[in-house]
Protein backbone atom coordinates (compact mmCIF):
# COMPACT_ATOMS: atom_id res chain seq x y z
CA UNK A 1 0.00 0.00 0.00
CA UNK A 2 1.67 3.07 -1.12
CA UNK A 3 1.11 6.55 0.73
CA UNK A 4 -1.45 7.58 -2.50
CA UNK A 5 -3.89 4.56 -1.95
CA UNK A 6 -3.84 4.24 1.81
CA UNK A 7 -7.75 4.79 3.16
CA UNK A 8 -9.27 4.43 -0.44
CA UNK A 9 -12.39 1.95 0.64
CA UNK A 10 -12.54 -1.10 -1.48
CA UNK A 11 -16.85 -2.55 -1.39
CA UNK A 12 -16.03 -6.22 -2.40
CA UNK A 13 -19.06 -7.59 -4.47
CA UNK A 14 -20.08 -10.79 -6.61
CA UNK A 15 -22.71 -11.01 -9.20
CA UNK A 16 -23.54 -14.40 -10.96
CA UNK A 17 -24.64 -14.06 -14.53
CA UNK A 18 -26.58 -17.08 -15.52
CA UNK A 19 -27.58 -16.44 -19.27
CA UNK A 20 -28.31 -18.59 -22.79
CA UNK A 21 -26.87 -18.51 -25.89
CA UNK A 22 -29.57 -19.54 -28.72
CA UNK A 23 -27.35 -20.39 -31.47
CA UNK A 24 -31.06 -20.02 -33.48
CA UNK A 25 -32.03 -22.66 -36.82
CA UNK A 26 -29.09 -21.83 -39.17
CA UNK A 27 -26.23 -22.59 -36.29
CA UNK A 28 -28.25 -25.87 -34.95
CA UNK A 29 -28.29 -27.35 -37.95
CA UNK A 30 -24.42 -27.14 -38.29
CA UNK A 31 -23.87 -28.72 -34.76
CA UNK A 32 -26.11 -31.47 -35.55
CA UNK A 33 -24.04 -32.23 -38.70
CA UNK A 34 -21.16 -32.01 -36.61
CA UNK A 35 -22.73 -34.46 -34.09
CA UNK A 36 -24.88 -37.19 -36.15
CA UNK A 37 -23.12 -36.73 -39.33
CA UNK A 38 -19.28 -35.69 -38.66
CA UNK A 39 -19.38 -33.16 -41.51
CA UNK A 40 -18.76 -29.76 -40.99
CA UNK A 41 -21.14 -27.32 -43.24
CA UNK A 42 -20.88 -24.14 -44.20
CA UNK A 43 -23.61 -21.24 -46.05
CA UNK A 44 -22.85 -20.07 -49.47
CA UNK A 45 -23.80 -16.41 -50.67
CA UNK A 46 -24.21 -16.63 -54.27
CA UNK A 47 -24.18 -13.31 -54.85
CA UNK A 48 -20.57 -12.82 -53.63
CA UNK A 49 -19.64 -16.68 -53.63
CA UNK A 50 -18.11 -16.51 -50.24
CA UNK A 51 -18.48 -19.54 -47.62
CA UNK A 52 -19.15 -18.87 -44.36
CA UNK A 53 -18.19 -21.37 -41.56
CA UNK A 54 -19.64 -20.74 -38.74
CA UNK A 55 -22.91 -20.32 -41.00
CA UNK A 56 -24.75 -17.32 -40.41
CA UNK A 57 -28.27 -16.49 -42.23
CA UNK A 58 -27.28 -13.33 -44.01
CA UNK A 59 -24.78 -12.45 -45.83
CA UNK A 60 -23.44 -9.05 -44.14
CA UNK A 61 -21.92 -7.62 -47.14
CA UNK A 62 -24.68 -8.79 -49.82
CA UNK A 63 -27.51 -8.56 -47.21
CA UNK A 64 -28.69 -12.05 -49.25
CA UNK A 65 -30.67 -15.06 -47.51
CA UNK A 66 -28.18 -17.31 -47.55
CA UNK A 67 -29.73 -19.92 -44.69
CA UNK A 68 -30.80 -22.34 -47.49
CA UNK A 69 -27.49 -22.05 -49.52
CA UNK A 70 -25.76 -24.94 -47.60
CA UNK A 71 -22.29 -26.38 -48.67
CA UNK A 72 -20.10 -29.01 -47.26
CA UNK A 73 -16.79 -28.46 -46.31
CA UNK A 74 -13.59 -30.13 -45.94
CA UNK A 75 -12.70 -31.84 -42.44
CA UNK A 76 -9.23 -30.96 -43.70
CA UNK A 77 -7.72 -27.73 -43.85
CA UNK A 78 -4.43 -25.59 -43.49
CA UNK A 79 -3.17 -23.04 -40.53
CA UNK A 80 -3.91 -19.15 -41.27
CA UNK A 81 -2.49 -18.10 -37.39
CA UNK A 82 -1.89 -19.26 -34.17
CA UNK A 83 -0.79 -19.02 -30.48
CA UNK A 84 0.58 -21.31 -28.25
CA UNK A 85 -1.17 -21.21 -24.95
CA UNK A 86 1.88 -21.42 -22.57
CA UNK A 87 -0.14 -20.68 -19.11
CA UNK A 88 -2.56 -22.88 -17.18
CA UNK A 89 -6.32 -22.03 -16.21
CA UNK A 90 -9.38 -23.87 -14.91
CA UNK A 91 -11.26 -21.79 -17.89
CA UNK A 92 -8.78 -23.52 -20.69
CA UNK A 93 -9.95 -26.65 -22.80
CA UNK A 94 -6.62 -28.33 -22.17
CA UNK A 95 -3.27 -28.27 -19.71
CA UNK A 96 -0.94 -25.79 -21.28
CA UNK A 97 1.34 -25.64 -23.21
CA UNK A 98 -1.15 -25.82 -26.70
CA UNK A 99 -1.89 -24.25 -29.61
CA UNK A 100 -4.62 -22.42 -30.78
CA UNK A 101 -4.91 -22.27 -34.58
CA UNK A 102 -7.00 -20.20 -37.31
CA UNK A 103 -7.96 -23.05 -39.52
CA UNK A 104 -9.03 -22.29 -43.01
CA UNK A 105 -11.22 -25.53 -44.34
CA UNK A 106 -11.18 -26.49 -47.89
CA UNK A 107 -13.85 -24.74 -49.52
CA UNK A 108 -14.59 -22.36 -46.72
CA UNK A 109 -13.72 -18.13 -47.51
CA UNK A 110 -13.24 -17.48 -43.15
CA UNK A 111 -10.72 -19.39 -40.61
CA UNK A 112 -12.36 -21.10 -38.09
CA UNK A 113 -10.66 -20.81 -34.11
CA UNK A 114 -9.87 -24.00 -32.83
CA UNK A 115 -7.46 -26.17 -30.94
CA UNK A 116 -4.75 -27.85 -32.76
CA UNK A 117 -3.42 -30.91 -30.59
CA UNK A 118 -0.85 -33.92 -31.70
CA UNK A 119 1.46 -32.06 -32.68
CA UNK A 120 4.96 -30.48 -30.54
CA UNK A 121 3.81 -26.45 -30.29
CA UNK A 122 7.07 -25.18 -31.33
CA UNK A 123 6.70 -26.90 -34.61
CA UNK A 124 3.67 -26.06 -35.64
CA UNK A 125 3.69 -23.04 -38.82
CA UNK A 126 1.42 -21.14 -40.93
CA UNK A 127 0.04 -23.11 -43.92
CA UNK A 128 0.52 -26.35 -41.89
CA UNK A 129 -2.16 -29.14 -43.21
CA UNK A 130 -4.35 -30.01 -40.51
CA UNK A 131 -7.83 -32.28 -39.77
CA UNK A 132 -10.30 -32.08 -37.84
CA UNK A 133 -10.54 -35.00 -34.93
CA UNK A 134 -14.57 -35.10 -34.47
CA UNK A 135 -15.79 -35.45 -29.92
CA UNK A 136 -16.92 -39.17 -29.27
CA UNK A 137 -20.21 -37.86 -27.02
CA UNK A 138 -22.73 -34.87 -27.70
CA UNK A 139 -21.30 -32.03 -26.92
CA UNK A 140 -23.49 -29.85 -29.44
CA UNK A 141 -21.10 -26.53 -29.56
CA UNK A 142 -17.94 -26.14 -31.44
CA UNK A 143 -15.94 -28.60 -29.65
CA UNK A 144 -18.31 -30.93 -31.02
CA UNK A 145 -15.02 -30.94 -33.21
CA UNK A 146 -12.58 -32.11 -30.61
CA UNK A 147 -9.74 -30.72 -32.20
CA UNK A 148 -7.31 -30.60 -35.36
CA UNK A 149 -4.37 -32.56 -35.87
CA UNK A 150 -1.29 -32.26 -38.85
CA UNK A 151 -2.72 -34.65 -41.41
CA UNK A 152 0.60 -36.54 -41.49
CA UNK B 1 -41.34 30.02 -24.29
CA UNK B 2 -38.31 30.21 -27.82
CA UNK B 3 -39.83 28.30 -30.66
CA UNK B 4 -38.61 25.28 -31.91
CA UNK B 5 -36.37 25.51 -35.36
CA UNK B 6 -35.01 22.29 -37.07
CA UNK B 7 -32.26 22.81 -38.91
CA UNK B 8 -34.03 20.33 -41.52
CA UNK B 9 -36.65 18.27 -41.92
CA UNK B 10 -36.33 14.73 -41.04
CA UNK B 11 -39.47 11.97 -41.66
CA UNK B 12 -39.92 8.65 -41.12
CA UNK B 13 -39.79 6.58 -44.00
CA UNK B 14 -39.37 2.57 -42.94
CA UNK B 15 -40.79 0.67 -40.26
CA UNK B 16 -40.11 -2.79 -39.38
CA UNK B 17 -40.70 -5.24 -36.40
CA UNK B 18 -40.09 -8.68 -35.48
CA UNK B 19 -43.40 -10.42 -33.98
CA UNK B 20 -42.45 -10.04 -29.93
CA UNK B 21 -42.43 -13.49 -27.71
CA UNK B 22 -41.34 -14.49 -24.82
CA UNK B 23 -38.37 -16.99 -26.47
CA UNK B 24 -37.30 -16.81 -30.10
CA UNK B 25 -35.66 -20.23 -30.18
CA UNK B 26 -35.43 -20.17 -33.92
CA UNK B 27 -33.10 -17.47 -34.56
CA UNK B 28 -29.85 -15.79 -32.32
CA UNK B 29 -29.68 -12.19 -31.46
CA UNK B 30 -28.33 -10.99 -35.38
CA UNK B 31 -30.85 -13.11 -37.06
CA UNK B 32 -33.96 -11.56 -34.69
CA UNK B 33 -32.63 -8.18 -35.26
CA UNK B 34 -31.93 -8.87 -39.32
CA UNK B 35 -35.65 -9.63 -39.32
CA UNK B 36 -37.06 -6.20 -38.37
CA UNK B 37 -34.31 -4.62 -40.52
CA UNK B 38 -35.29 -6.34 -44.12
CA UNK B 39 -39.01 -5.50 -43.08
CA UNK B 40 -37.68 -1.92 -42.56
CA UNK B 41 -36.15 -1.53 -45.44
CA UNK B 42 -38.54 -3.46 -47.89
CA UNK B 43 -41.07 -0.84 -46.22
CA UNK B 44 -38.99 1.95 -47.18
CA UNK B 45 -38.36 0.11 -50.50
CA UNK B 46 -34.72 1.01 -50.02
CA UNK B 47 -31.57 -0.93 -49.81
CA UNK B 48 -29.09 -1.52 -47.42
CA UNK B 49 -27.10 0.11 -49.77
CA UNK B 50 -28.80 3.37 -49.45
CA UNK B 51 -28.48 3.82 -45.78
CA UNK B 52 -25.85 6.27 -44.49
CA UNK B 53 -25.58 5.08 -40.37
CA UNK B 54 -27.11 2.97 -37.88
CA UNK B 55 -28.11 3.63 -34.36
CA UNK B 56 -28.17 0.54 -32.00
CA UNK B 57 -29.44 -0.02 -28.82
CA UNK B 58 -30.36 -1.96 -25.90
CA UNK B 59 -30.63 -2.29 -22.69
CA UNK B 60 -27.00 -2.41 -21.14
CA UNK B 61 -25.93 -5.83 -20.63
CA UNK B 62 -29.80 -7.47 -20.60
CA UNK B 63 -27.32 -10.37 -22.69
CA UNK B 64 -24.68 -10.18 -21.09
CA UNK B 65 -22.74 -9.76 -24.08
CA UNK B 66 -20.25 -6.99 -24.41
CA UNK B 67 -20.46 -4.97 -27.33
CA UNK B 68 -23.55 -6.12 -28.62
CA UNK B 69 -23.60 -4.01 -31.87
CA UNK B 70 -20.63 -5.25 -33.43
CA UNK B 71 -21.40 -9.03 -33.21
CA UNK B 72 -24.69 -7.43 -35.00
CA UNK B 73 -23.37 -6.57 -37.88
CA UNK B 74 -24.12 -9.90 -39.59
CA UNK B 75 -27.79 -8.74 -39.01
CA UNK B 76 -27.86 -5.27 -38.41
CA UNK B 77 -25.94 -4.65 -42.63
CA UNK B 78 -23.55 -2.19 -40.55
CA UNK B 79 -20.41 -3.07 -42.76
CA UNK B 80 -18.55 -0.15 -43.67
CA UNK B 81 -21.50 2.44 -42.64
CA UNK B 82 -21.16 4.72 -39.49
CA UNK B 83 -22.93 3.00 -36.34
CA UNK B 84 -23.97 4.29 -33.09
CA UNK B 85 -24.58 2.36 -30.27
CA UNK B 86 -26.58 3.72 -27.65
CA UNK B 87 -27.70 2.81 -24.27
CA UNK B 88 -30.30 4.81 -22.04
CA UNK B 89 -31.92 2.05 -20.36
CA UNK B 90 -35.81 1.23 -20.77
CA UNK B 91 -35.55 4.77 -22.45
CA UNK B 92 -33.02 3.33 -25.45
CA UNK B 93 -35.56 3.28 -28.09
CA UNK B 94 -36.56 6.83 -27.66
CA UNK B 95 -33.18 7.99 -27.74
CA UNK B 96 -32.07 6.35 -30.62
CA UNK B 97 -34.88 7.76 -32.45
CA UNK B 98 -33.96 10.79 -31.17
CA UNK B 99 -30.33 10.48 -32.18
CA UNK B 100 -31.44 9.37 -35.74
CA UNK B 101 -33.43 12.87 -35.74
CA UNK B 102 -30.54 14.85 -34.27
CA UNK B 103 -28.32 13.04 -37.17
CA UNK B 104 -30.07 13.80 -39.86
CA UNK B 105 -31.54 17.01 -38.91
CA UNK B 106 -28.11 18.18 -38.68
CA UNK B 107 -27.06 17.39 -41.82
CA UNK B 108 -24.32 14.69 -41.22
CA UNK B 109 -26.58 11.38 -42.76
CA UNK B 110 -28.79 11.71 -45.38
CA UNK B 111 -30.60 8.23 -44.06
CA UNK B 112 -30.16 6.75 -40.90
CA UNK B 113 -31.75 2.93 -39.67
CA UNK B 114 -32.19 2.98 -35.90
CA UNK B 115 -32.55 -0.43 -34.27
CA UNK B 116 -33.62 -1.69 -30.69
CA UNK B 117 -33.90 -4.88 -29.27
CA UNK B 118 -33.73 -7.01 -26.44
CA UNK B 119 -33.57 -10.51 -26.76
CA UNK B 120 -34.25 -10.77 -22.73
CA UNK B 121 -34.32 -14.99 -22.94
CA UNK B 122 -30.73 -14.98 -23.30
CA UNK B 123 -29.75 -13.01 -20.65
CA UNK B 124 -30.42 -12.25 -16.60
CA UNK B 125 -32.13 -8.93 -16.61
CA UNK B 126 -31.11 -8.40 -12.68
CA UNK B 127 -27.27 -8.99 -14.01
CA UNK B 128 -28.17 -5.35 -15.96
CA UNK B 129 -30.75 -3.58 -13.55
CA UNK B 130 -28.84 -4.68 -10.37
CA UNK B 131 -25.86 -2.49 -11.77
CA UNK B 132 -27.95 0.65 -11.64
CA UNK B 133 -27.51 0.83 -7.83
CA UNK B 134 -24.05 1.95 -6.18
CA UNK B 135 -23.00 -0.77 -3.89
CA UNK B 136 -21.32 1.31 -1.95
CA UNK B 137 -23.17 3.67 -0.35
CA UNK B 138 -25.92 0.73 0.57
CA UNK B 139 -28.05 0.02 -2.24
CA UNK B 140 -26.85 -3.46 -2.42
CA UNK B 141 -29.86 -4.90 -4.76
CA UNK B 142 -32.10 -2.61 -7.23
CA UNK B 143 -35.50 -4.51 -8.58
CA UNK B 144 -35.91 -1.69 -11.29
CA UNK B 145 -39.95 -1.29 -12.28
CA UNK B 146 -41.69 -3.18 -9.79
CA UNK B 147 -42.87 -0.35 -7.25
CA UNK B 148 -46.32 0.15 -5.54
CA UNK B 149 -45.33 3.55 -4.94
CA UNK B 150 -47.83 4.77 -7.62
CA UNK B 151 -50.66 2.41 -7.17
CA UNK B 152 -50.59 3.75 -3.12
CA UNK B 153 -50.54 7.30 -4.42
CA UNK B 154 -53.59 7.24 -6.63
CA UNK B 155 -55.81 5.29 -3.96
CA UNK B 156 -54.85 7.92 -1.41
CA UNK B 157 -56.14 10.44 -4.06
CA UNK B 158 -58.92 9.16 -5.49
CA UNK B 159 -60.30 6.05 -2.35
CA UNK B 160 -59.67 2.43 -3.19
CA UNK B 161 -62.29 1.28 -4.91
CA UNK B 162 -61.83 3.78 -7.47
CA UNK B 163 -58.65 3.80 -8.20
CA UNK B 164 -58.82 0.42 -8.63
CA UNK B 165 -61.52 0.31 -11.02
CA UNK B 166 -59.96 2.84 -12.90
CA UNK B 167 -56.26 1.26 -13.02
CA UNK B 168 -57.95 -2.61 -13.96
CA UNK B 169 -60.07 -0.65 -16.60
CA UNK B 170 -57.00 0.82 -18.45
CA UNK B 171 -55.58 -2.93 -18.46
CA UNK B 172 -58.70 -4.47 -19.59
CA UNK B 173 -58.76 -2.00 -22.45
CA UNK B 174 -55.33 -2.28 -23.63
CA UNK B 175 -55.68 -5.84 -23.30
CA UNK B 176 -58.55 -5.80 -25.92
CA UNK B 177 -56.05 -3.30 -28.13
CA UNK B 178 -53.08 -5.96 -27.96
CA UNK B 179 -55.49 -8.75 -29.26
CA UNK B 180 -55.97 -6.55 -32.68
CA UNK B 181 -52.33 -6.13 -33.04
CA UNK B 182 -50.72 -9.28 -34.43
CA UNK B 183 -46.98 -8.26 -33.45
CA UNK B 184 -48.12 -8.15 -29.74
CA UNK B 185 -46.90 -10.09 -26.95
CA UNK B 186 -49.31 -11.29 -25.03
CA UNK B 187 -53.16 -10.70 -25.20
CA UNK B 188 -55.21 -12.72 -22.69
CA UNK B 189 -59.11 -12.13 -23.83
CA UNK B 190 -59.58 -10.02 -20.94
CA UNK B 191 -63.12 -8.46 -20.77
CA UNK B 192 -64.52 -5.44 -18.29
CA UNK B 193 -66.79 -7.88 -16.63
CA UNK B 194 -63.83 -9.12 -15.02
CA UNK B 195 -62.29 -6.11 -13.03
CA UNK B 196 -64.07 -7.17 -9.77
CA UNK B 197 -62.69 -10.73 -9.86
CA UNK B 198 -58.73 -9.39 -11.03
CA UNK B 199 -58.75 -6.67 -8.70
CA UNK B 200 -58.72 -8.84 -5.66
CA UNK B 201 -57.10 -12.21 -7.57
CA UNK B 202 -54.07 -11.54 -9.44
CA UNK B 203 -51.64 -11.98 -7.34
CA UNK B 204 -49.79 -9.25 -5.67
CA UNK B 205 -46.46 -8.02 -6.49
CA UNK B 206 -45.64 -5.12 -4.58
CA UNK B 207 -48.49 -3.83 -2.77
CA UNK B 208 -51.52 -3.02 -5.22
CA UNK B 209 -49.34 -3.46 -8.28
CA UNK B 210 -50.69 -6.78 -9.63
CA UNK B 211 -49.23 -9.25 -11.63
CA UNK B 212 -51.50 -8.70 -14.55
CA UNK B 213 -51.24 -4.68 -14.24
CA UNK B 214 -47.11 -5.45 -15.19
CA UNK B 215 -45.85 -5.17 -18.34
CA UNK B 216 -44.14 -8.40 -19.73
CA UNK B 217 -40.51 -9.54 -20.29
CA UNK B 218 -40.66 -9.77 -24.52
CA UNK B 219 -37.67 -10.61 -27.10
CA UNK B 220 -38.35 -8.75 -29.77
CA UNK B 221 -36.80 -6.35 -32.41
CA UNK B 222 -38.01 -3.18 -34.27
CA UNK B 223 -36.03 -0.91 -37.19
CA UNK B 224 -37.41 2.63 -38.33
CA UNK B 225 -35.60 4.21 -41.46
CA UNK B 226 -35.10 8.20 -41.01
CA UNK B 227 -34.60 10.39 -44.02
CA UNK B 228 -34.30 14.18 -44.31
CA UNK B 229 -36.76 16.25 -46.38
CA UNK B 230 -35.43 16.14 -49.67
CA UNK B 231 -34.93 12.01 -49.65
CA UNK B 232 -37.84 11.58 -47.49
CA UNK B 233 -39.99 13.22 -50.35
CA UNK B 234 -38.47 11.17 -53.34
CA UNK B 235 -38.67 7.71 -51.82
CA UNK B 236 -41.64 7.61 -49.46
CA UNK B 237 -45.24 8.37 -50.38
CA UNK B 238 -46.03 8.58 -46.97
CA UNK B 239 -43.39 10.23 -44.63
CA UNK B 240 -44.48 11.09 -41.52
CA UNK B 241 -42.76 14.04 -40.08
CA UNK B 242 -40.86 13.90 -36.14
CA UNK B 243 -41.62 17.67 -35.69
CA UNK B 244 -39.98 17.64 -32.47
CA UNK B 245 -38.44 15.12 -29.77
CA UNK B 246 -37.47 16.35 -26.28
CA UNK B 247 -35.50 14.50 -23.41
CA UNK B 248 -35.72 15.20 -20.18
CA UNK B 249 -34.16 13.32 -16.87
CA UNK B 250 -34.80 14.73 -13.66
CA UNK B 251 -34.18 11.42 -11.71
CA UNK B 252 -37.44 12.29 -8.75
CA UNK B 253 -37.12 9.13 -7.54
CA UNK B 254 -33.83 9.79 -5.88
CA UNK B 255 -35.01 11.67 -3.19
CA UNK B 256 -32.10 12.83 -0.77
CA UNK B 257 -33.90 14.94 1.23
CA UNK B 258 -37.76 13.55 1.57
CA UNK B 259 -40.62 13.53 -0.69
CA UNK B 260 -41.33 16.42 -2.07
CA UNK B 261 -44.86 16.16 -3.46
CA UNK B 262 -44.87 19.01 -5.13
CA UNK B 263 -42.17 18.26 -7.23
CA UNK B 264 -42.76 18.73 -11.20
CA UNK B 265 -42.69 14.99 -12.56
CA UNK B 266 -40.22 14.62 -15.33
CA UNK B 267 -43.30 13.24 -17.79
CA UNK B 268 -45.13 16.59 -17.41
CA UNK B 269 -41.83 18.76 -17.58
CA UNK B 270 -41.08 17.07 -20.97
CA UNK B 271 -44.61 17.05 -22.10
CA UNK B 272 -45.00 20.79 -20.95
CA UNK B 273 -41.79 22.19 -22.59
CA UNK B 274 -42.49 20.00 -25.76
CA UNK B 275 -46.00 21.75 -26.27
CA UNK B 276 -45.18 24.97 -25.30
CA UNK B 277 -41.97 25.45 -27.82
CA UNK B 278 -44.48 24.17 -30.50
CA UNK B 279 -47.31 26.42 -29.02
CA UNK B 280 -49.75 23.47 -28.41
CA UNK B 281 -52.45 24.80 -25.70
CA UNK B 282 -54.68 21.78 -25.27
CA UNK B 283 -52.86 18.50 -26.33
CA UNK B 284 -55.73 16.51 -25.71
CA UNK B 285 -57.44 18.36 -28.21
CA UNK B 286 -54.04 18.19 -30.74
CA UNK B 287 -53.21 14.72 -30.64
CA UNK B 288 -55.47 12.09 -32.21
CA UNK B 289 -53.06 9.78 -30.75
CA UNK B 290 -50.74 9.07 -28.30
CA UNK B 291 -48.50 5.70 -27.95
CA UNK B 292 -47.34 6.22 -24.33
CA UNK B 293 -44.02 4.13 -22.65
CA UNK B 294 -46.78 2.15 -19.81
CA UNK B 295 -44.54 0.04 -17.81
CA UNK B 296 -47.59 -0.97 -15.57
CA UNK B 297 -51.38 -0.05 -15.81
CA UNK B 298 -50.91 2.12 -12.19
CA UNK B 299 -48.57 4.16 -14.08
CA UNK B 300 -50.02 4.61 -17.16
CA UNK B 301 -53.35 5.80 -15.38
CA UNK B 302 -51.07 8.55 -13.55
CA UNK B 303 -49.09 9.16 -16.50
CA UNK B 304 -51.73 10.29 -18.37
CA UNK B 305 -52.56 13.05 -16.42
CA UNK B 306 -48.08 14.33 -16.04
CA UNK B 307 -48.27 13.78 -20.20
CA UNK B 308 -51.76 15.55 -21.18
CA UNK B 309 -51.10 18.43 -18.18
CA UNK B 310 -54.55 17.25 -17.15
CA UNK B 311 -56.11 18.86 -13.28
CA UNK B 312 -58.16 16.64 -10.75
CA UNK B 313 -59.46 13.72 -11.48
CA UNK B 314 -59.25 14.01 -15.77
CA UNK B 315 -57.40 11.21 -16.20
CA UNK B 316 -59.62 8.71 -14.19
CA UNK B 317 -62.36 10.20 -16.06
CA UNK B 318 -61.03 9.55 -19.64
CA UNK B 319 -60.65 5.90 -18.60
CA UNK B 320 -64.07 5.53 -17.37
CA UNK B 321 -65.32 6.74 -20.02
CA UNK B 322 -63.43 4.79 -22.49
CA UNK B 323 -62.40 7.89 -24.30
CA UNK B 324 -58.44 5.76 -24.33
CA UNK B 325 -60.38 2.89 -25.92
CA UNK B 326 -59.25 2.60 -29.97
CA UNK B 327 -62.48 3.94 -30.73
CA UNK B 328 -62.64 7.11 -28.04
CA UNK B 329 -61.63 10.42 -28.64
CA UNK B 330 -58.71 10.47 -27.38
CA UNK B 331 -56.76 6.45 -28.05
CA UNK B 332 -54.03 5.40 -25.76
CA UNK B 333 -52.12 2.67 -27.13
CA UNK B 334 -53.75 0.85 -30.05
CA UNK B 335 -50.80 -1.39 -29.91
CA UNK B 336 -51.78 -2.81 -26.77
CA UNK B 337 -48.90 -0.81 -25.23
CA UNK B 338 -45.40 -1.80 -23.20
CA UNK B 339 -47.88 -3.64 -20.68
CA UNK B 340 -48.30 -6.05 -23.91
CA UNK B 341 -45.03 -6.16 -25.38
CA UNK B 342 -42.04 -5.20 -23.92
CA UNK B 343 -38.40 -6.08 -25.41
CA UNK B 344 -37.05 -3.28 -23.82
CA UNK B 345 -34.30 -1.68 -26.12
CA UNK B 346 -37.04 -1.61 -28.45
CA UNK B 347 -40.03 -1.12 -26.42
CA UNK B 348 -39.46 3.10 -26.69
CA UNK B 349 -38.58 2.76 -30.41
CA UNK B 350 -42.07 0.85 -30.93
CA UNK B 351 -43.81 3.54 -29.10
CA UNK B 352 -42.82 6.42 -32.03
CA UNK B 353 -43.05 3.16 -34.71
CA UNK B 354 -46.74 2.14 -33.64
CA UNK B 355 -47.49 6.07 -33.92
CA UNK B 356 -46.01 6.71 -37.13
CA UNK B 357 -47.83 3.42 -38.35
CA UNK B 358 -51.13 4.95 -37.10
CA UNK B 359 -50.59 8.42 -38.68
CA UNK B 360 -50.06 6.37 -42.17
CA UNK B 361 -52.59 4.82 -41.54
CA UNK B 362 -51.23 1.26 -42.37
CA UNK B 363 -51.90 0.30 -38.39
CA UNK B 364 -53.88 -2.44 -39.62
CA UNK B 365 -56.66 -4.40 -37.43
CA UNK B 366 -55.47 -1.74 -34.45
CA UNK B 367 -55.70 1.23 -36.57
CA UNK B 368 -57.98 4.28 -34.94
CA UNK B 369 -60.87 4.55 -37.11
CA UNK B 370 -60.57 8.28 -38.22
CA UNK B 371 -57.28 10.24 -39.54
CA UNK B 372 -54.37 11.01 -37.50
CA UNK B 373 -52.62 14.00 -38.33
CA UNK B 374 -51.06 14.55 -34.81
CA UNK B 375 -49.56 11.60 -32.97
CA UNK B 376 -47.73 11.56 -29.35
CA UNK B 377 -45.10 9.31 -28.40
CA UNK B 378 -43.54 8.63 -25.55
CA UNK B 379 -40.19 6.81 -23.68
CA UNK B 380 -39.36 6.14 -19.97
CA UNK B 381 -37.05 4.20 -18.21
CA UNK B 382 -34.62 4.62 -15.13
CA UNK B 383 -35.10 6.60 -12.32
CA UNK B 384 -37.34 8.85 -14.49
CA UNK B 385 -35.79 9.61 -17.91
CA UNK B 386 -38.31 10.74 -20.07
CA UNK B 387 -38.15 11.32 -24.47
CA UNK B 388 -41.44 12.39 -26.17
CA UNK B 389 -42.25 12.85 -29.68
CA UNK B 390 -44.95 15.03 -31.74
CA UNK B 391 -45.23 13.38 -34.94
CA UNK B 392 -47.00 15.00 -38.19
CA UNK B 393 -48.76 13.89 -41.09
CA UNK B 394 -48.23 16.80 -43.02
CA UNK B 395 -45.70 19.15 -42.94
CA UNK B 396 -47.86 22.44 -42.28
CA UNK B 397 -46.89 23.72 -39.07
CA UNK B 398 -44.27 25.80 -40.04
CA UNK B 399 -46.24 28.10 -42.09
CA UNK B 400 -48.34 28.53 -39.07
CA UNK B 401 -45.46 30.12 -36.92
Amino acid sequence: MTEENKHCYIKEGKLALPYQYFAGRVGSKFLVSLRDKKKILGVKCEKCGKVFIPPRKTCERCFEDISEKWVELSNEGEVTNFTVVRTDDKHHPRKAPYVLAMIKLGGADTPIAHILGGVDPDSVKTGMKVKAVFADKAVNTMLQIDRFEPVN
Amino acid sequence: MKKHKKNRNVAIIGIGQTHHSSHREDVNQPEMIHEAVERALKDAGIGIEDVDALVHGNMELFEMVHQPDLWHVIGTGGYGKACYRVTTGGTTGATIVGVGDNIVASGLHDIVMIIGFEKQQEGHTTGGITNMADPLWARNLQTGALTGATAEKTINEFGADRAKRAAMRLRVTLDKHASLNPHAHRNFGLDYDQIDDLMVNSPQLVGELRLIHMCSQSDGAVAIILACEEKAKKISKKPVWIRDHVTVHREETFNMFGINENQEVTHHNAARKLFGRNGITNPREYFDVFEMYDPSSWWGLDWLREFLQLEGDEHLKMVENDEVSINGSFPLNPSGGVISTNPIGATAALRVAEAALQVRGDAGAHQIPREVKHALASGFGGTFWTVLFMLEKDLDWQEAE
